[in-house]
């Protein structure tokens, strides 16, 4: 080599050393990424509790200006929160758990998120990479374990995969069919080094988001609705998730088409609407059942043919040529065989459909259904005591439907689905598909937190409400005024029914007569409480409860062996109701 | 409907985990995978799998649009009524005494597959093939008492210019 090349070389190796230095003065550790990351994505909240693997994470989180943690007082609660937050306002929630059982305590949390299409971006600790796969303290298999239960999971095993993979955990968790997306990063990819690059381009080979029927399929939909005498719109959550309830309701109201919704759909379309259905399925409203069992088009908007709504599928809407939209192909013939596909999001398809169609009456289809509704309505036995329907009544009309109302999992919330009349899109939130006992308290939280100014109230039962009761202390430390109205009627009562309807009577392990007192409970946490037990005091308790802006419990000693009626017994015809016991 | 085997021609990702969240989406759907090749492709990155799975029109709709769901499946294609190549590779292991052997010789030539390995009262056979041709040289050498087999399950391609999965 000569003299003058040898020089050039030393220069070049000069030129890369200076900008290694210039790199690593740049570059900061993997936790600064995530928190930087998060920003630039639009975060603003977490949800989440500490532990050793996420101790680099929380260190950079304590630095954040931006971002703010809500602490709550088990991970179950921070995933609960996240979805909470994340069907309420339509962003994306986020979760932070530590390695092992910090991350397995999310997992019913994800899977209830998976199950109801909520966009979560879950964030785990893990151990560091060489000792994942060797029984390492607090280490568990979190992408293995979620895998059935998320849209998708990542485990990060380069500190300069982090930034890619956040942008396209928030990417997948929010497009096309919602989701929960995992994200588990090793302690040790937190305290590596690189440099911030927020405009990295990432590119998900595999992730397609499904494509638009077109205008073909929707133009046989359009004709099909034209010509129909008897069409019933049976829509659910993906109305309220593609945000399409203005055109539900234009389309609804020019083809004066009835509306029934899912569990998951209610609050897509007004319940005090002459319209409305309310709820079908197996605690829906007997009008609602009667309308699908003899329409003669069912139009299907972002629904999935669950059993709980289907009843038997052989006689599910046996006369009608069945509509159905989804942005899910998988959905679409998965339960149900159907004569008019369209993939596509609920808005857009019903905005075309708004343009094909032209006004329509229906006067005798309209006058039947009305019929319906005085011969059957939602009804109870008033004998002067404190009825558990009672107390939702007088929740829906003093908040005129508009405030958010979270449930947890039994009878308290088919009878909140039942009787809260929603006015306001995204403001009925429940756990429908996975049925998670817990997630009213947790989620109410994720609600108040992205929605500060709301009114939110967990319609609670006693059974559910112990379950995450910690997250008072949560609701407390953030003065979050959630209200809980707590149905406490010391059973499990939606199992108590069905052994009183099913297994002869015999209570195996649902009489809870030996319950905290609640009042006592929430006052130990810091939160207001009052019990009420006389009708009478019902309407004053809760307009108290809502004014005083902060969080109270208020523990309604309702009679202890009410039912849910109407009913469809587990796999029977929704075209037979059981309206009470005996009838 | 009718059950039927479906071969399924599945690019996927070249990742680790792809394989478990294939196999695990099958389980838990409740399918059946009859066999299931996988290796790379000519690209590094992408890995294809080569699924037979059996059942009616319903299962195998159900099983594609699953099966596409998966943020790393990259396509899908089921070329059972497509026209294709198919092999699959069997290994057999057989007991042959030398009084046998020219026997096993003879059906060895007759499906022109080769003996690969000799013991002392053992040969190992190998044969490649499609599904018929395999079955068939698996049952003629069930007389002479098969200690084991190995078979790779089938792989498949288009025959003509198209790519696997267009």
């Amino acid at each position: 080599m000569s003299a003058k090349s040898e020089r050039v070389s030393e220069v070049m190796q000069l030129g890369s050393i200076k900008e290694k230095i210039q790199e690593s003065r740049n570059a900061v550790s993997g936790a600064e990424l995530v928190v930087r990351a998060l920003e630039d994505l639009g975060v603003d909240v977490v949800f989440g509790f500490p532990g050793g693997a996420v101790l680099p994470l929380y260190d950079a989180l304590y630095h954040s200006r931006k971002i703010k943690h809500i602490l709550t007082r088990h991970e179950q609660g921070a995933a609960h929160a996240a979805d909470g937050y994340a069907r309420s306002s339509g962003k994306v929630g986020v979760c932070i758990a530590t390695s092992g059982p910090g991350a397995t305590n999310l997992v019913t949390g994800i899977a209830n998120a998976y199950m109801d299409s909520v966009p979560i971006v879950a964030i785990t600790g893990q151990v560091a990479v060489n000792a994942i796969g060797r029984d390492s303290f607090q280490e568990a298999d979190i992408t293995g374990i979620t895998m059935p239960i998320t849209k998708h999971n990542f485990l990060i095993k380069d500190v300069k995969e982090i930034v890619p993979t956040l942008k396209k955990a928030f990417y997948i968790a929010s497009t096309g069919r919602p989701g929960p997306v995992l994200i588990d990063l090793p302690k040790d990819i937190t305290v590596k080094e690189a440099v911030y690059d927020p405009q990295v381009e990432v590119d998900i080979p595999g992730y397609r988001l499904p494509v638009f029927s077109g205008n073909g399929a929707i133009s046989r939909v359009a004709e099909a609705v034209m010509q129909a005498e008897r069409p019933v719109i049976y829509a659910g959550g993906g109305v309220l998730t593609s945000g399409g309830e203005r055109e539900l309701l234009a389309f609804a109201e020019k083809l004066n088409i009835p509306v029934t919704t899912t569990l998951m759909g209610k609050s897509c379309f007004p319940e005090n609407h002459p319209l409305s259905l309310g709820m079908l399925g197996m605690h829906g409203t007997m009008y609602a059942n009667y309308a699908v069992s003899q329409c003669d088009l069912l139009i299907s908007i972002g629904v999935r043919f669950a059993d709980r709504v289907t009843g038997d599928v052989s006689t599910f809407a046996e006369k009608a040529r069945i509509v159905h939209i989804d942005i899910d192909p998988a959905e679409i013939g998965k339960n149900v065989a159907v004569d008019f596909p369209v993939i596509g999001d609920a808005k857009t398809v019903l905005a075309h459909l708004l343009e094909l169609t032209q006004e329509k009456r229906n006067a005798q289809w309209l006058k039947t259904i009305e019929e319906w509704k005085t011969q059957y309505p939602l009804e109870y036995e008033d004998n002067g005591k404190l009825k558990p329907q009672y107390v939702v009544e007088q929740i829906s009309e003093l908040t005129g439907g508009r405030a958010f109302v979270t449930t947890e999992v039994g009878q308290h919330q088919m009878w909140a689905a039942q009787l809260y009349k929603t006015a306001l899109p995204r403001t009925f939130i429940s756990s429908g598909g996975l049925g998670t006992m817990g997630f009213g308290l947790p989620a109410a939280i994720g609600v108040q937190v992205a929605n500060p100014d709301a009114v939110v109230i967990d319609i609670a039962g006693d059974g559910s409400l112990l379950m995450n009761i910690q997250e008072l202390a949560t609701a407390v430390q953030f003065e979050l005024p959630i209200n809980i109205a707590l149905i406490n009627n010391r059973y499990l009562g939606m199992v108590r029914q069905w052994q009183e309807i099913f297994h002869g009577g015999r209570y195996s392990q649902t009489d809870l007569s030996c319950q905290p007192d609640f009042v006592k409970l929430a006052e130990s946490f810091g939160v207001e409480a009052l019990r009420v037990e006389r009708k009478e005091e019902v309407r004053p308790a809760l307009k108290k409860a809502i004014e005083s802006k902060k969080p109270v419990l208020i523990d309604f000693w309702v009679e202890r062996e009410e039912n849910v009626f109407p009913m469809v017994p587990p796999g029977g015809s929704i075209k037979k109701m059981l309206r009470g016991l005996g009838r | 409907m009718k059950n039927n085997k479906h071969t399924l021609s599945v690019l996927v990702e070249n990742r680790p985990g792809v394989l478990t969240r294939v196999a695990g989406l099958f389980a838990r759907r409740g399918y059946n995978i009859d066999s299931l090749a996988v290796g790379r492709t000519e690209d590094p990155a992408v890995s294809r799998m080569t699924i037979v799975v059996e059942g009616d029109d319903y299962v195998i709709e159900q099983v594609t649009k699953q099966l596409n769901k998966l943020v790393e499946v990259i396509d899908i294609s089921n070329i059972t009524q497509k026209e294709h190549v198919e092999r699959e590779l069997i290994l057999i292991k057989v007991k042959a005494e030398p009084s046998v052997r020219g026997e096993i010789m003879q059906i060895v030539d007759i499906f022109r597959a080769r003996v690969v390995d000799i013991g002392k009262d053992t040969l190992i056979i190998e044969a490649t093939g499609d599904i018929g041709k395999i079955n068939a040289i698996e049952s003629s050498m069930k007389p002479f008492g098969i200690i084991e087999v190995v078979r790779t399950g089938k792989v498949a391609m288009l025959r003509g210019p198209k790519y696997g999965s267009e």
